[in-house]
């Protein structure tokens, strides 16, 4: 086959595949930051640890119980999603009168509680999660092989993405949403019940981020610092796409995954930065983001 | 018997919807009000009256739930309001258009309009709204706040005649908009007392005022220091203008 630029096709699309599987997890994660950034206003800092936890729950659901993949897609994002509702009742809701500073030091520091209990358990060598029969194997496109997977993780998380976006800008619950995102306190006056709003939010976020784990389970291997080395590239997505845009979030998910791909054929020193310098030359030009508003 | 009748009827005893009774409130440290107390009956419509920081809008936000802190007794229906959150005070049957108008930006006309839940069964349908707000129609699709001041404020209104609610709290409605609009809001206000609803109007525009209340209460530092029925407001046009300093 023909070289594109020197690089052979197969190498290049194998990095493009690569770059929009990194670009379905960070668009999976950035999305969940900020659907709770919009309406809490704090940076949740756990996120990370909660993906951690949706992968290791799917883990633990098919070791100690059976539960097959399909049903931890759907079992795993209410439980942990469930275990956010928790935290929020109890831990988080108590903030929301204090400085955003103080939201953010309580999820930093529940995320590392969160992985010091995994770590404790299960150590730090990571533990196998194998592809489900149905979609494992994998299909030769021609110009390159597409393992069947990995093209389901990028389709799940497009759907899963346009799906949330479609649910808040296209809904009537959605339209709740925003409209509490701008004026809580007036929602609240036509009769809407907001704290109970900023409860099932924050919950769906962390479902969001735990559905990203039993996706990711296959792929990575399932261990307590997963989180922690994924989100601070997800944060930098966030801080490009402008914190609390629904379609930011999205989109600059996938298309940084893709950058950072072709960063990795044409120059694969620069790979591991290339994000933050994305970052540092959005927030010179645009300080709100890409898609952020300025307020 | 007419609608109004039919409202007053279900609130006996006492022939009063809304008994406010020596409320006091404060923003953090600043006491605001000093002891407010009015009255409302069934199918009426009252204005507070009173200069710029007088307490009419702090008045009509410690009636909904949204001062932080309230004193005294707000009675609405036989139903004390005062430990309530402002989510129960508007399924109690009260809605409240607010002074800054609160169209969202993130919504459309259409998503704005449609916002605020039905708190119960008897509100104006949404062709309904529209037919009395005709220029609204027009711009469903556009963002709330890509109309001007005169629409956003009939789609402020539009919005919680939707709701079933037949206790108004407007504040100053007709605030910087063209004389055709205020008479058009006039009108509506008319309508909606025609149809039982009940109005408490915080309004600037005396001439306004006149022309759709029945009864009007002075604000004053955080007080109501008197009230002048609509009959008898010619004959206490000085005394009201020294009250308001016009
Ligand atoms: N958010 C706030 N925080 C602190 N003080 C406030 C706040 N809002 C109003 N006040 C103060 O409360 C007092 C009453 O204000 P309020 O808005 O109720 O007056 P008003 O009668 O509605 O005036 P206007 O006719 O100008 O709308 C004023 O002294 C004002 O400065
Ligand atoms: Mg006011």
């Amino acid at each position: 086959m023909v070289e594109l630029f020197g690089i052979p096709p197969q190498a290049l699309f194998g990095q493009l595949l690569l770059g929009l599987i990194n670009g379905s997890f960070y668009a999976l994660l950035s999305l969940g930051l900020a659907v709770i950034f919009g309406l809490l206003n704090i940076i949740n800092f756990a996120h990370g640890a909660q993906y951690m936890m949706g992968a290791f729950v799917a883990w633990m659901m098919l070791t100690y119980f059976g539960v097959n993949y399909w049903w931890a897609l759907l079992l795993v994002p209410l439980a942990v999603g469930a275990t956010g509702i928790v935290l929020e009742r109890l831990m988080i809701s108590r903030l929301y009168h204090l400085d955003h500073l103080y939201g953010l030091l309580l999820t930093f520091g529940l995320a590392l509680v969160i992985q010091g209990l995994f770590r404790n358990y299960y150590g730090v060598s990571g533990l196998p999660y194998s592809i489900p029969a149905e979609l494992s194997g994998g299909t030769n496109l021609g110009f390159m092989f597409l393992p069947t997977y990995r093209g389901w993780v990028v389709v799940a998380s497009l759907a899963v993405c346009l799906g949330t976006w479609f649910a808040i800008e296209r809904t009537q619950l959605g339209a709740y949403l925003r409209a509490a995102t701008e004026n809580p306190s007036l929602v609240g006056a036509f009769g809407i019940n907001v704290p109970r709003m900023i409860t099932l939010t924050y919950g769906f976020g962390v479902a969001l981020a735990a559905l990203a784990g039993v996706l990711a389970a296959p792929i990575y291997s399932v261990n307590p610092n997963m989180g922690a080395d994924l989100i601070i590239v997800v944060f930098a997505v966030v801080v490009i796409g402008g914190m609390g845009s629904i379609l930011g979030a999205i989109l600059t998910g996938f298309g940084l995954g893709i950058v950072e791909g072709l960063v990795k054929v044409f120059y694969p020193e620069a790979s591991a930065v290339a994000v933050f310098v994305i970052m540092a030359l959005v927030l010179l030009v645009k300080p709100a983001g890409l898609f952020g508003r300025v307020a | 018997m007419s609608d109004a009748a039919a409202t007053a009827a279900e609130t006996a005893p006492g022939d009063i919807q809304l008994s406010v009774r020596d409320l006091n409130g404060w923003y953090g440290e600043s006491h605001v009000l000093h002891g407010v107390s009015f009255d409302v009956r069934p199918g009426e419509v009252v204005t507070l009256l009173g200069r710029n920081g007088a307490g009419k809008t702090s008045t009509l936000r410690a009636i909904m739930g949204l001062l932080p802190r309230r004193e005294g007794s707000i009675s609405f229906e036989g139903r004390e309001l005062l430990g309530l959150p402002p989510r129960q005070i508007a399924r109690a049957g009260i809605a409240f258009c607010p002074e800054e108008r609160g169209i969202f930006s993130t919504l459309s006309v259409d998503e704005n309009l449609m916002l605020p839940p039905i708190v119960r069964p008897g509100g104006l349908g949404r062709e309904e709204v529209l037919d009395i707000f005709p220029n609204l129609k027009e711009r469903l699709s556009s963002q709330g706040t890509k109309l001007s001041g005169g629409e956003q404020q009939m789609l402020a209104i539009a919005r919680i005649l939707r709701t079933g609610a037949k206790f108004l709290l407007l504040d100053e409605p007709t605030e910087g908009l063209a004389p055709v609009i205020v008479q058009q809001i006039g009108r509506t206000l008319a309508m909606l007392k025609a149809r039982g609803f009940t109005i408490v109007l915080v309004e600037q525009n005396f001439r306004f005022a006149a022309s759709v209340a029945d009864r009007h209460y002075v604000v004053e530092q955080g007080r109501v220091i008197d009230m002048i029925p609509n009959a008898d407001l010619t004959a206490n046009t000085a005394k009201l203008h020294a009250y308001l300093g016009v």
